[in-house]
């Protein structure tokens, strides 16, 4: 009897790049830009036989349309994946892709699967937020959750008035550093990046090689006077917050072993995860519990973390888990490449490019150990997983 | 800008195919590249298409692009369509052979911008490539194809052209002479045949290929490497000593065995392809521009045209078809009798409906045979791939067969394909109608008997209708459906809406002997068989018809046939309408010989053994070919005359049509009415000309 637990791996993590949503891929079917992740990831690993996949597992917030049917199942079918290899769905709003990593991992670490592919999409353009949803009368009813936790960029104005510390200057220059910090990191970004072809009825073809949002030179200046569209006079800004983004991204998860034998690079090692729920109305502070959970749990503290991917949707959420850690505001451990306000946030898909981007950096930083990617998710939930460097050095 | 060399003619009903250009920035190409979408606006339903309003638009493209800083460009289309070619709909509204040269003109000048181009020009065939869309193809320095495109090819040869965009010289020197006649000239003359991606990579035309799901993005990578030096495209080097000459004598044998150049067409393109192998580029042009000219007012290609619009339109929408919203849900087929005939129908029922057929014969016995026989046939149809493990399973659980015919109980449609004996399939009806719903259609497979006949002894004659498929049942397209006066209209729309999902073409034919296409063809034999009667030699009479290119001669027709069947056949025409058909003596000895009196040819076709030809007598009247040419003209210019007077069908059309599909009459006869029209034989006849071709 086999009954240990194994180690799991992240060998390597794909996406499209980003579109804005309306715009890039306004025509272009969700499930194409993840089947074109898919592709990519394999084409990258040629040593992994695709029948060796025991698992596909995809996100997506609104699972309707191009991004219904049992997305992880019939985007593996089109993706040309063996029919043997299966497949299914999986939602945690913002934190879709970073829900499927976690869930194949545990099956992988029980010894369920030996390699699995998890990613996550969203066709924001073509799938707004809330599209479709049909909330139970009984949440006014009862006022079980303020209304306001429905809108996510009430839930951040929210987050000013919960903690007066972080003014919107100290927001607008975490948005201006994002920026800043992608410029500086593109060329090693966009390594990752799967080409994706992007039709216009009315220009034709294009295929898309770079994200389409940032907003190279941002500064103080060009922020300070932009609407606050969730509340007069409010303090969040379409310069603080993650734009409306469509994109896809996919990663290769594998037993560290079955990586080993098929010649795979073991990029990150999982320690563990955490998820945890807070006020939906508060939903930006979701990272810290899900990350105190998750260090907890691995015998860690956040002094062990030497590199940190946080989701940014909104710089007030990143800033409440800074000061929570005690951690600056310009901390270089902290979204070194730049974050979701310069490059944009497809919603189930980032999770997996946190995970891509702290890969990358883990190689640029042997003398960190630990790492960690956290967001923040919709109806209040954090989620925080812990990951080792491969080519952490020790103490020499 | 520069103008348009050319001046182009007017085409005010252009569906105008946009060319938009975007930039691309692909990793690793330090640059742009210039992506060039072919697109008409349309879904794949109505694939773009090259008239003069979208070569304008092309050109126009290409100025911008040409004079950009674009590392590369690449072409191509809309999803599924790449480009289907010069608009067909333009061509007939060619007034002169000027206004044909500069068509020819306008597309050189235009394509060979793509080929001096001094920025490396890529073609990503991501779908339909037809004409001059493989044309503009061909003109780019690299191609990269989509492993699921569909319909990719130079069919000019089958409409009367030859591929005057510069295929005739590009593509033979790109691929050699051998594969070039088989893009150029078989595949057109075999059926039309069409090319899939991966035989555009095999024949070497596609340096690579990618697959549907991500074939634009990774084309543009292929791309990049190529411009960057990182991947070489390696094409075999193409010999163009003697071998080349050989290819085209050989080639040049087969066309006039083939068709005996009864179109012009075919040798154009083999006389272009010769020239290829010496002809510097804007040579062999000038000769293109020559040929496509003078074939574009040639009679082959306006009757060609003329086909190819009765197929595409009066055979979806066939005249006389009551609204399809009276038709009934078939559910159920029976099919009466168990031979070769009947299975053949029971298969093509099963794979076409997907409902259960029960087949039935006189025992249990010749049931269990037939239903073997079917069983065997999907077996092959599985080992040839053309059906699924999974489609194969099903075909056999929907088939049976029995010897009772109370299986027939709930069946919506019950056909009959017993022997071809009035008072036979009267007694199968009477049966069937005992056990059958009020509601199930009866369905008569007869080639000729007088359907009327049939009805009169049914209780509910209403719901008889003929439905006549030719043989081999599978594969030819025709059926003829024939309504008594008696048919109801929701039988009728029954027939029609069946046939559609059976993928035929459906000619309504009046119920008159022998219906439409075995009428003319029995006329046909009946003219040649007379000759030989008189005492024309065989070899004389058979190869009197050549010119027309017919897909075979009539004695290999005859074998085709079957003896005893076209014998019956005969001798039913000769009953019902009267000595036009005459019975030959010649034929009956043939048809009750007790020796084979065919043997197959080097070819296959059927050609009469030394037995058999001791068994004919000769009078002593011979005639010429010519003699024998015009006595079979005119006896068919006679019997579509008669058949118009008689109203069975409402036009010329309808004939042309079934002649087309259901004899195989080629393209550039029109069928047959424009031929008789051309040469005069109709005018000749009955004093004025049938008039399609206007």
């Amino acid at each position: 009897m086999r009954d240990t637990i194994r180690d799991v791996v992240f060998v390597d993590g794909v996406r499209t790049p980003f579109g804005k949503a309306g715009k890039l891929y306004e025509e272009t079917r969700a499930d194409d830009m993840i089947i074109r992740c898919i592709r990519t990831l394999l084409r990258r690993n040629p040593g992994l036989p695709p029948e060796r996949v025991d698992e596909v597992a995809l996100a997506a917030t609104t699972q309707i349309g191009d991004q219904g049917l049992t997305l992880g199942r019939s985007a593996a079918l089109l993706a040309g994946l063996p029919r043997s290899v299966p497949g299914f769905s999986i939602d945690r709003m913002c934190a879709g892709a970073m829900t499927a990593v976690t869930t194949v991992s545990s099956a992988i670490a029980a010894r369920n699967y030996d390699v699995a592919i998890a990613g996550g999409v969203e066709s924001m353009s073509n799938h707004p937020m809330g599209e479709g949803v049909d909330p139970n009368p009984r949440i006014i009813a009862e006022k079980l959750v303020d209304p306001d936790a429905l809108v996510m960029g009430n839930t951040a104005e929210n987050l000013h008035d919960l903690f007066p510390a972080i003014t919107k200057e100290r927001a607008d220059a975490f948005a201006v550093a994002s920026q800043a910090r992608y410029g500086a990191a593109l060329d090693r970004l966009s390594a990752d990046f799967a080409t994706m072809a992007a039709r216009s009825t009315d220009e034709g073809w294009s295929v898309a090689t770079a994200d389409q949002l940032p907003r190279p030179g941002t500064t103080m200046e060009a922020l300070a006077d932009l609407r606050t569209p969730f509340r007069p006079h409010g303090k969040v800004t379409a310069g603080t917050a993650a734009p409306l983004t469509d994109g896809a991204t996919a990663c290769l998860i594998a037993d560290a072993e079955t990586a080993a034998e098929l010649g795979l690079d073991a990029t990150m090692k999982m320690v563990g995860f955490a998820f945890a729920g807070v006020d939906p109305e508060t939903m930006g502070v979701g990272p810290i519990p899900s990350t105190e959970k998750a260090l907890a749990r691995a015998g860690l503290s956040i002094d062990d973390i030497g590199l940190i991917e946080i989701n940014e949707a909104f710089a007030v959420q990143v800033l409440a888990f800074l000061d929570h850690f005690k951690i600056a505001d310009d901390d270089p451990r902290v979204n070194p490449w730049g974050g979701a306000i310069a490059m944009g946030h497809p919603l189930a898909s980032s999770g997996v490019r946190l995970m891509s981007q702290l890969s990358r950096e883990f190689t640029e930083h042997p003398e960190v150990r630990y790492g960690i990617t956290t967001m923040c998710v919709g109806l209040g939930q954090g989620g925080t997983v812990i990951w080792e460097n491969p080519n952490f050095e020790g103490d020499k | 800008m520069n103008d348009f060399p050319v001046e182009l003619p007017e085409f005010p009903d252009e569906v105008v195919t946009e060319a938009h250009v975007r930039y691309i920035e692909p990793p690793g190409l330090g640059g742009r590249a210039a992506l060039i979408t072919l697109d008409n606006g349309y879904d794949h339903t109505k694939p773009s298409s090259m008239g003069p309003g979208g070569m304008l638009n092309l050109w126009n493209a290409l100025d911008e692009v040409l004079a950009s800083d674009a590392k590369f460009i690449a072409v191509t289309g809309k999803p599924f369509i790449f480009l289907a070619g010069a608009d067909i709909k333009m061509m007939p509204l060619l007034e002169s052979r000027e206004q044909g040269l500069a068509m020819a003109r306008a597309g050189h000048a235009l394509y060979k911008r793509l080929k001096d181009s001094p920025i490396p020009t890529f073609a990503f065939v991501n779908g339909t490539a037809l004409g001059g869309g493989m044309e503009l193809a061909l003109h780019c320095h690299y191609r990269t194809v989509s492993a699921s495109a569909v319909a990719l090819g130079l069919p000019e040869v089958s409409i009367g052209l030859i591929p005057g965009w510069g295929g005739s010289q590009i593509l033979p020197n790109l691929i050699g002479p051998e594969n070039a006649v088989k893009v150029i000239v078989a595949n057109p003359l075999n059926q039309n045949k069409m090319l899939r991606g991966p035989d555009l990579t095999e024949l070497g035309i596609a340096d690579a290929q990618f697959e549907a799901a991500d074939f634009l993005e990774e084309s543009i990578a292929w791309a990049t490497a190529v411009v960057g030096g990182e991947v070489t495209v390696d094409r075999p080097e193409v010999d163009r000593g003697e071998h080349w000459q050989a290819v085209m004598a050989g080639a040049r044998k087969l066309v006039d065995e083939k068709i005996h150049n009864a179109s012009p067409a075919a040798m154009r393109a083999l006389d272009l392809l010769e020239l290829a192998r010496t002809a510097s580029f804007e040579e062999g042009i000038l000769a293109e521009d020559e040929a496509l000219a003078d074939l574009e007012m040639a009679p082959e290609f306006k009757t060609s045209l003329y086909s190819f619009n009765l197929v595409r339109h009066l055979g979806k929408r066939p005249e006389g078809a009551p609204s399809s919203g009276l038709a009934k849900e078939i559910g159920k087929v029976g099919v009466v009798g168990a031979g070769l005939m009947a299975g053949q129908i029971a298969l093509m029922f099963a794979r076409r409906l997907e409902v259960p057929v029960v087949m039935t014969d006189l025992d249990a016995e010749r049931a269990e045979r037939g239903l073997s026989h079917v069983r065997g046939e999907i077996d092959k149809l599985e080992a040839k791939g053309r059906a699924s493990r999974l489609k194969a399973a099903k075909l056999r659980a929907l088939v049976s067969a029995s010897a009772d015919k109370d299986v027939y109980a709930d069946c919506d449609l019950v056909i009959e394909a017993v022997f071809e004996e009035l008072k036979v399939k009267q007694a199968v009806f009477a049966e069937v109608e005992q056990i059958v719903s009020d509601e199930c259609l009866l369905v008569t497979n007869t080639s000729g008997l007088s359907v009327t006949a049939m009805a009169s002894k049914l209780s509910r004659p209403e719901r008889l209708v003929g439905m006549h498929f030719f043989n081999p049942v599978a594969v030819m397209p025709l059926v003829e459906v024939i309504a008594t006066e008696q048919t109801d209209d929701a039988t009728l729309a029954t027939a029609y809406v069946v046939a559609k999902k059976l993928k035929k073409t459906a000619v309504g034919s009046a119920d008159r002997p022998a219906f439409i296409v075995n009428r003319l063809l029995g006329r046909m034999l009946a003219e040649v068989t007379g000759a030989v009667d008189e005492g024309t030699p065989v070899e004389v009479a058979d190869v009197a018809l050549d010119e027309l290119g017919l897909p075979m001669r009539p004695f290999a027709l005859l074998e085709l046939v079957g003896l005893q069947v076209a014998w019956h056949l005969c001798s039913h025409l000769n009953e019902d309408l009267g000595p036009r058909f005459p019975v030959s003596e010649n034929l009956r000895r043939l048809a009750g010989a007790d020796v084979p009196v065919f043997e197959p040819d080097a070819k296959g076709k059927g050609r009469l053994t030394g037995a058999g030809k001791a068994l004919l007598e000769f009078g002593d009247r011979p005639s010429t070919a010519d003699e024998v040419k015009h006595r079979v003209l005119s006896g068919l210019a006679e019997e579509v005359k008669l058949m118009l007077d008689e109203g069975v069908v409402p036009g010329p059309q309808q004939i042309d049509l079934a002649m087309i599909l259901g004899a195989g009459f080629p393209f550039w006869l029109g069928g047959l009415t424009p031929y008789l029209d051309r040469v005069g034989i109709s005018t000749e006849v009955s004093g004025k000309p049938f008039g399609v071709m206007g």
